[in-house]
């Protein structure tokens, strides 16, 4: 029976690893195509894609819209929670709703929507449009999380603070927020993965100035490459530091 | 700091149930006032009305004169020591203490010495690097008093801020609160359901019960003229004897009708008014006095509890005569 067991996680962790493992280890390949048999290792395919502008600016322009979208994301998820918890709204139930609804829907659908609003505001799409999709994206899963985390421990604390004189802004910056900080971590680390490895807002929403999801998809286009293998692994690594930082921040509220 | 607190015609309802009716209530400046009751008599909510965190549906509270109406909690010359302490856990002892100077834009420099003497006011010298969740229940308490004071406030609030200790630590943080407040001379208004610790502090005790204040005198004269038979039971324990003009169960009292309240320690062998004799029931030894249940001869169902000296010796059945001393009528 534990034999089984074993067999049976072997099973899925092969399952579900193996591919990522292929594309690692081909992109140490020596030769052009990215097929067996294995000739290496080599690090040319890091070279070229590390020493090619186009991929680099994608990396970049990846990187900022991740990490600016996401702070974004996460400054209106907190004020959207910190009204709905802290406030007694006119339809509170419906404007909850309202706000995680989005989750539901369909990226395509959100993408489409948006082009057809940038279309009739007569603005060229660009990476601004898509930060504001990546937005639209990470905005109910920031408000959903720190929605959670806000509990009576923080009220009395506020009130405190509000009695010592800080007023509504200072009380949300001085207390509220701190108190929420792990919380406010994994949701903002959580925000940046989804932007970073996001295609479809991007694909949709620009043209020069891409994100290196889309760059990799045009590069696809050619066929496969070492370099293909070489800037997904580059991908897949930051996807696994950012996973890990999460997972870090998501022990240390555990075990406070 | 220290300014007057005065309440006029407070009135404060919770849709169709009143919390506070009319109370008025003047409080001198530097006085320690403590408002006992039971729970529910609206004295937390009498507190928070003085806070700025509920607005009382009638009536004005004025600190040093000055109308409170409109003005919002963190601009009133108010601090307040929370029951459940409300420390903010992310943040250091010091800065903690610091944090209402902060808020007024005090430098740093200033405000770190400043947490640093109040900490050292209330027993946690150099315990400034600490943070809450280091600290047991009574250094919490200390840390949060040492906040409410960093900002000079001219009246701090008190929300039964000793509850959670245990009796003797209890004890002496009474102690230590009262001789916090003699030295700066600040208002204290203090809230508790527990009379021994109102007798241990205040100045002046505001009994309140069902919305109402019943009595507002120093510890004293509450305990030996209540004005009220709630005053009466809640301040201790009393035998109630019914008179009806000037006769009792136990013979002519004193003149009028209503109830006499005696006192368990005001009966005795010797006193101005006579009881009549009385059969012991039962007697225990309490260590600072006896403690013994009789029935007057004249009336057999009526039960007196006495509390006579340390060396006295009873056995159940023997009878003695009895006297009283401080008889109130109500």
């Amino acid at each position: 029976m534990r034999a089984l067991s074993a067999l049976y996680l072997t099973a899925a962790g092969l399952f579900i690893y193996l591919p990522v493992a292929m594309l690692v280890l081909f992109s140490f390949q020596d030769s052009r195509l990215p097929v067996p048999p294995f000739t290496g290792p080599s690090l040319r395919w890091y070279q070229d894609v590390l020493t090619d502008r186009d991929l680099m600016a994608a990396l970049g322009n990846s990187a900022l819209v991740a990490l600016a979208s996401s702070a974004v994301a996460l400054a209106l998820g907190f004020l959207a929670a910190v009204a709905l918890a802290r406030h007694r709204l006119p339809g509170s139930v419906w404007l909850r709703a309202l706000f995680v609804a989005p989750m539901a829907v369909s990226t395509l659908i959100i993408g489409l929507g948006l082009l057809n609003l940038w279309g009739w505001l007569g603005w060229p799409v660009s990476l601004w449009a898509t930060g504001i999709g990546h937005v639209v994206l990470n905005l109910p899963l920031c408000f959903a999380i720190l929605f959670t985390a806000m509990g009576d421990q923080q009220l009395s604390a506020e009130r405190a603070a509000r009695d010592l004189g800080a007023g509504e802004a200072r009380v949300l910056w001085h207390v509220t927020l701190p108190m929420v900080a792990p919380s406010a971590l994994a949701a903002y680390f959580l925000s940046v993965t989804f932007s970073w490895d996001e295609f479809i807002l991007a694909f949709l929403l620009t043209r020069f100035d891409v994100t290196l999801p889309v760059e990799i998809w045009s590069l696809l286009k050619s066929g496969l490459n070492p370099r293909t293998n070489a800037i997904g692994s580059l991908v897949f690594l930051v996807s696994v530091a950012l996973v890990i930082v999460l997972e870090f921040t998501l022990l240390r509220k555990r075990r406070a | 700091m220290t300014a007057t607190v005065t309440l006029q015609g407070i009135r404060q309802d919770f849709g169709a149930t009143t919390a506070l009716h009319e109370v008025n209530l003047e409080v001198d400046a530097g006085e320690f006032v403590v408002l006992l009751g039971p729970s529910g008599c609206g004295k937390t909510t009498l507190l928070n009305i003085i806070a700025g965190f509920t607005a009382a549906t009638a009536g004005r509270v004025l600190i040093g004169g000055r109308d409170m109406a409109g003005v919002a909690p963190k601009d009133r010359p108010t601090t307040t020591v929370f029951q459940d302490y409300a420390l903010f856990p992310h943040l250091k002892l010091a800065d903690n203490v610091a944090f209402g100077l902060r808020m007024r834009g005090v430098a740093r420099a200033a405000r770190a010495q400043k947490a640093e003497a109040m900490l050292a006011l209330v027993g946690l010298p150099d315990k400034g690097g600490r943070r809450p969740h280091e600290l047991s229940g009574g250094q919490r308490q200390r840390v949060a008093l040492a906040r409410a004071l960093a900002v000079d406030p001219d009246v701090l609030l008190l929300d039964e801020p000793l509850g959670a200790l245990d009796l003797k630590l209890r004890r002496a943080m009474q102690d230590e609160l009262k001789a916090i407040q003699r030295r700066l001379g600040t208002t204290f208004i203090h809230v508790t359901h527990d009379q021994e610790e109102a007798m241990a502090i205040a100045d002046r005790i505001v009994v309140m019960n069902e919305g109402r204040i019943e009595q507002a005198a120093p510890a004293r004269e509450v305990y030996l003229r209540p004005a009220s038979l709630f005053v009466a039971g809640f301040m201790g324990e009393v035998n109630r004897i019914p008179l009806k003009d000037g006769k009792s169960p136990l013979g002519p009292l004193m003149p009028g009708t209503g109830t006499v309240v005696l006192r368990p320690e005001a009966i005795g062998r010797d006193g101005p008014v006579p009881l009549g004799p009385a059969r012991v029931i039962d007697a225990t030894f309490f260590g600072t006095h006896v403690r013994a249940q009789m029935a007057p001869l004249a009336a057999p169902d009526l039960r007196l509890t006495v509390h006579l000296p340390q060396g006295t010796t009873l056995a159940p059945g023997d009878t003695m005569p009895l006297f009283a001393r401080d008889p109130v009528l109500l």
